[in-house]
């Protein structure tokens, strides 16, 4: 088994509903997978609002690891190290397309 | 005219001083055709100040800002200001004043106010707030 680290989650407001307000929150995974399903045991219904049912992050749901989203690395794969920041940010998007 | 809540949040008016109309409306004669966005920091519901953020989406009808750049707003620089996300704004260069179906689907962040500024007529830009609440819209009266 790969090693859990102990990281630092940043919350963005529209999430912070599940967290009790709190902005910052610590969490362990290997992994950026096994943080957010630590994140949904601790806060249930986060979970739902990050990935979709194959488990892969939502289209516009960014994940950054210390300021490097992981879209440009392995995505939920993203192996963490001890002391990592993880920041979640909901997209802001829209469009004028009718 | 309703105002504030007991959490302190506007009902149904926003403040949104002329000066940051005018930014908003010139960030969007400058990008058109593309759409334009930002989003205005604040305390306690009541602007302070805008950010002009850049628009990575493709083509000219659609806007999602540069998430590097919005984790940095959230995060870092608006929570040292002691301030926060109050709007968004963004442009339709074409079309009215109001929250599209793809605006209303893409509202991941309910306490923030929606502004929209249109060019559709071109000689009178037009801005408008709204909340977009579980798919639900509703317009917030912007006062200067």
């Amino acid at each position: 088994m790969p090693e859990e680290s102990g990281v630092t989650v940043l919350i963005p407001t529209p999430l912070r509903r599940f967290t009790g307000g709190e902005a910052k929150v610590s969490a362990t995974g290997s992994n950026v997978g096994e943080v957010l399903d630590a994140l949904e045991q601790a806060y249930p219904g986060i979970g739902e609002r990050l990935r979709d049912d194959s488990g892969q992050l939502r289209r516009f749901v960014n994940v950054f690891v210390n300021g490097q989203n992981v879209r440009d690395r392995d995505g939920v794969e993203t192996s963490l190290s001890n002391g990592d920041e993880v920041g979640i940010i909901p997209a802001m998007a829209g469009g004028s397309r009718v | 005219m309703t105002v504030v809540t007991s959490q302190g949040q506007s009902a149904d008016i926003f403040p949104l001083p002329q000066e940051m109309r005018d930014e908003i409306i010139a960030h969007a004669k400058r990008d058109a055709p593309r759409e334009c966005c930002g989003i205005i920091a604040g305390r306690d519901g009541a602007p302070t100040r805008l950010h002009e953020t850049r628009n990575i989406a493709e083509g000219n009808r659609f806007y999602e800002i540069d998430p590097r750049q919005l984790i940095d707003l959230e995060f870092r620089l608006l929570p040292e200001q002691d301030s926060e996300i109050v709007a968004i704004y963004h442009s339709h260069p074409e079309s009215p004043a109001f929250p599209s179906a793809t605006d209303v689907r893409l509202a991941f962040w309910p306490d923030a106010i929606y502004v929209i500024c249109s060019l559709a007529d071109g000689d009178r830009p037009e801005v408008r707030g709204f909340r977009i609440r579980d798919g639900e819209v509703s317009e917030v009266t912007l006062t200067d």
